[in-house]
């Protein structure tokens, strides 16, 4: 009687079990297409963002030109006939371009008509005209047809990044320009070609003519001073904390100190920076010098960290071995464990470099977002760098910005992918396994 | 650039007294290098030192001093009617006397003058600097290089010197530390002179703009940071609501279910996620994450800010998915692996040993990677610069516009700053909360990370 009601009752079990066992296994299929999906969102965030930038700027690789045949009329030029270099370069050119575009689309034109056909060309286009007479003066007098640089409107409707409609968003042509666009596209007269502007100026207000050097050569000089100051300091604070400091508070100290620093927020050593280097020390606002001090103090948590897990790395058997040759300790570290952990230090570096060089916010608190034409000679020189570069044209109003915003941001991340790349290279073949 | 030269000088003077001192130890141990006490090379780095060291110190210390010295010299020859001036209009003065000697042209006579006084005097006190860093160079070489003998203990010295450059090296970090604190605490007490300290953290309107004006300095009640708080919050809130559960399951299926393959390409998508700089992520809140919200909110009725806390949040939140997926995920591995097949021997199924057992194993790690990330956003500036507004709002509405204290941080300081107004300082004041806020923040996050891990040995 018993025996039967303990097999009852542990069918009664079993079955229980089995009953739930669709379910569990359900829950446990759930739970698995939840992770799979957090994955799948969060790598489809990548891809959108990296979509939306790419599909908006990579056109800003390339710039609209349309041709004009170019009277290059002494009357306006030079009509005295002297030949004068002061008079050749303050000739109207502007007025040269607007006439070439009168007598291709509009013979008889009125001056508003006239206005919006200089809307055409950007100014860019007289610098051209100039540039060609004071070089030779003897164009003067002649005719000539030449590729001009298309203004920013032009350039947006052309590429396609917004729509030709009339009074769509974005586009701010009217119905005659788009007419005369129709008609020079009609004859040829327009071509895309590769952007080299873009990558050989400095800002400007224009966004055709609007470049990445100036910030690119700012971002070079700030990173080449983090370099220079992070770097040693970094490695010598890796290899004293590991190799030689004592355990004591001290020590203790400066290792909390450091976990710290690597946690504080970029904007808060922008503060600093504004405050200790600016208003103490006196140096220059907007240098890529300060730019770099401010930078060397934000990475050099960073390459701390990687210093000593690189020298952590390195077995102590590489240490007795040089202590039983009779090497000092400093020894034994210079000639030995560093030249070791030298990958995993550099690869600590690079990564350090590459968080620095998307660094924004501390900058903008030590004044690098000021609107800056010229390329720095120096460090000591006003510039701009790269990502506050995309932070400055993306408050711009121009639509035209925001692809020249998103090329840039193509051109940072380019840029941290090949330092990363060369980190993942260095990991790569010099790793040692002990 | 003279500057650069002279230090390029200075060290080729070095690297000469580096060969100089090798080569007389070799020749005062009568080529027999073994008497020597160190190795040659330790010879020639002790002469190099005693070349450069006190060279370089002398032209830093002229680097530190030259500003202010020339400018006293400069102040001092300027007429009297100027030097009678207060210092605020003597600073202006200054500025342009340096402008006009770069270049720029000035109007005022007087100026002109003190343009070129003030050139002549830095090309005389850097002549005089180059002239005495090299005398000196020379001299430390020669007088090196003349104590070479067999006995002289080179190695310890040399080492020594390099060891007080590594101990200086290690408190670089606590200096940092020092110098935030110190510019933070000063700058804010100035504030805090002008603002009550109780207003400021308890007011309820934020409008730094009304207290420009030099009438309407001090207790204006415009400095109350209560609505910046909320704002950080909300956004804080709103990004770990995204980040939180992807980057937690994420971590989970990478560590307990994928495949090599797929972690092979997750981990890489995550870490470029986590390497992209954050103005990046603005500019994608901006343009297309804001737009699609809005679209969205406009399908159901509702009016979206175009500046709204939801899209910097969302976009916030994407950011901190890699950390806090990369967090979880170290401490997920770090379990034990017997946990797991105990629980797989009692018949649970794979998720049930994660929820009942791996979870809470790891839960203090998890809780620590989530605060960390917590102070990352409240701290985190381009993204809520770019895409959230300024207007100081008290509200709960994740679809309005809110502001941030890193907004306005970055807001009162980019431009002209002049550093008597409140609204400068200010800046500083909400510098400190934050640096205090995540400071706290990674505290008790190191703290519960230490308290309760769990020891399975």
């Amino acid at each position: 009687m018993t025996e039967m009601a303990q097999t009852t009752a542990a069918t009664r079990t079993a079955e229980t079990v089995a009953s739930r066992l669709s379910r569990r296994y359900a829950a446990e299929r759930r739970f698995r297409a939840l992770g799979l999906g957090s994955i799948l969102l969060s790598v489809g965030f990548l891809a959108l963002l990296l979509g939306s930038i790419i599909d908006k700027g990579w056109t800003g690789f390339l710039q609209t030109q349309i041709a004009i045949e170019i009277a290059f009329d002494p009357q306006v030029i030079d009509p005295d006939g002297s030949r004068d270099p002061v008079t050749l370069d303050t000739a109207d050119y502007a007025a040269l371009v607007r006439n070439g575009l009168v007598a291709r689309l509009a013979p008889e034109a009125d001056r508003a008509t006239r206005r919006d056909l200089s809307a055409l060309v950007s100014t860019m286009a007289a610098n051209q005209l100039r540039h060609m007479v004071t070089n030779d003066p003897s164009l003067i007098g002649t005719r000539a047809t030449l590729w001009l640089l298309a203004s920013d409107k032009l350039d947006m409707v052309v590429k396609g990044q917004v729509p030709r409609q009339l009074g769509a968003d974005g586009n701010s042509l009217n119905d005659r320009q788009l007419g005369w666009l129709g008609e020079l596209e009609q004859a040829g007269q327009t071509r895309k070609t590769f952007n080299a502007t873009f990558f050989i100026s400095g800002d400007s207000r224009a966004p055709e003519q609007a470049g990445i050097w100036g910030a690119v050569v700012g971002s070079f000089f700030s990173l080449a001073i983090t370099l220079l100051v992070s770097f040693p300091l970094g490695v010598a604070t890796a290899v004293y904390l590991e190799e030689f400091a004592p355990s004591n508070r001290w020590t203790n100290l400066i290792e909390v100190n450091i976990n710290n620093l690597a946690a504080v927020p970029s904007v808060v050593f922008g503060l600093l920076g504004l405050a200790v280097f600016l208003n103490v020390f006196h140096m220059p606002r907007s240098a890529p010098l300060v730019g770099g001090l401010v930078l060397a103090l934000i990475c050099l948590p960073t390459i701390i960290i990687a210093g000593r897990a690189a020298l952590k790395a390195v077995p102590p058997s590489i240490r007795q071995a040089a202590a039983g040759l009779g090497a000092s300790p400093l020894q034994i570290v210079a000639h030995h464990v560093l030249p070791l952990a030298m990958p995993g230090m550099l690869t600590g570096t690079i990564l350090g470099m590459a968080r620095a060089l998307g660094e924004t916010a501390p900058l903008l608190m030590i004044g690098m977002v000021a609107f800056i034409v010229d390329i720095p000679k120096s460090p000591l020189d006003p510039s701009a760098v790269l990502p506050v570069q995309i932070y400055l044209w993306a408050g711009s109003t121009e639509r035209a910005f925001v692809e020249k915003t998103s090329a840039a941001i193509i051109v940072l991340l380019l840029f941290l992918v090949s330092m990363n790349m060369v980190a993942i290279v260095l990991r790569k073949k010099f790793e040692r396994r002990w | 650039m003279q500057t650069l030269t002279l230090a390029a000088i200075l060290l080729l003077l070095s690297s000469f007294a580096f060969r100089l001192g090798r080569k007389r130890a070799f020749a005062v141990s009568a080529h027999e290098p073994r008497s020597l006490h160190s190795l040659p090379g330790y010879y020639g780095s002790w002469v190099a030192l005693w070349c450069g060291l006190p060279a370089f110190a002398v032209l830093v210390a002229w680097l530190v001093l030259e500003p202010t010295v020339v400018r006293e010299l400069v102040i001092s020859d300027l007429p009297a009617a100027m030097q009678a001036l207060p210092s605020d209009n003597i600073d202006v003065l200054i500025n342009e006397v340096r402008n006009a000697a770069q270049g720029h042209a000035t109007t005022n006579p007087d100026l002109a003058a003190a343009a070129d006084h003030y050139t002549h005097l830095r090309q005389i006190g850097f002549a005089a600097v180059a002239v005495v860093s090299v005398a000196i160079a020379l001299a430390g070489a020669a007088f090196a290089y003349r104590r070479i003998e067999p006995a002289l203990r080179a190695r310890p010295r040399v080492e020594a010197s390099i060891n007080v450059f590594l101990v200086a090296s290690s408190t670089v970090a606590i200096f940092t530390t020092i110098g935030i604190v110190l510019s933070l605490l000063f700058e804010s007490l100035r504030f805090f002179h002008m603002v009550n300290f109780f207003d400021f953290l308890f007011g309820l309107s934020w409008s730094p703009q009304m207290a420009t004006r030099s009438d309407q300095v001090g207790s204006s009640g415009a400095f109350g940071m209560i609505p910046l708080f909320t704002g950080t919050m909300l956004i804080s809130l709103i990004s770990m609501v995204v980040a939180l559960p992807l980057g937690l399951f994420s971590a989970i299926y990478m560590s307990e279910y994928a495949q090599p393959r797929i972690r092979a390409v997750a981990k890489p998508a995550l870490e470029i996620l986590a390497g992209i700089p954050t103005v990046v992520f603005g500019f994608f809140a901006v343009i297309t994450v804001a737009p699609l919200i809005r679209t969205a909110g406009a399908m159901f009725g509702l009016s979206v800010a175009s500046e709204s806390a939801l899209a910097a949040g969302f976009v916030m939140g994407i950011t901190l998915i890699p950390l806090i997926s990369s967090l979880s995920d170290d401490v997920i591995t770090a379990v034990p692996q017997s946990l797991r097949e105990g629980a797989f021997g009692l018949g649970a199924t794979r998720s049930e040993t994660i929820r009942q057992v791996v979870l809470p194993a790891a839960l203090p790690g998890i809780v620590g990677g989530v605060l960390l990330a917590v102070s990352r956003a409240i701290g985190e500036t381009m993204i809520v610069v770019m895409a959230a507004g300024l207007s100081a709002k008290l509200t709960f509405n994740p679809l309005e516009a809110v502001t941030t204290v890193t907004v306005q941080i970055v807001t009162l300081l980019v431009g002209d700053t002049e550093f008597d107004s409140p609204k400068t300082l200010a800046a500083f004041a909400l510098g400190l909360m934050l640096f205090a806020i995540t400071l706290g923040l990674n505290v008790v996050a190191l703290h519960i990370v230490q308290k309760y891990r769990e020891k399975y040995d």
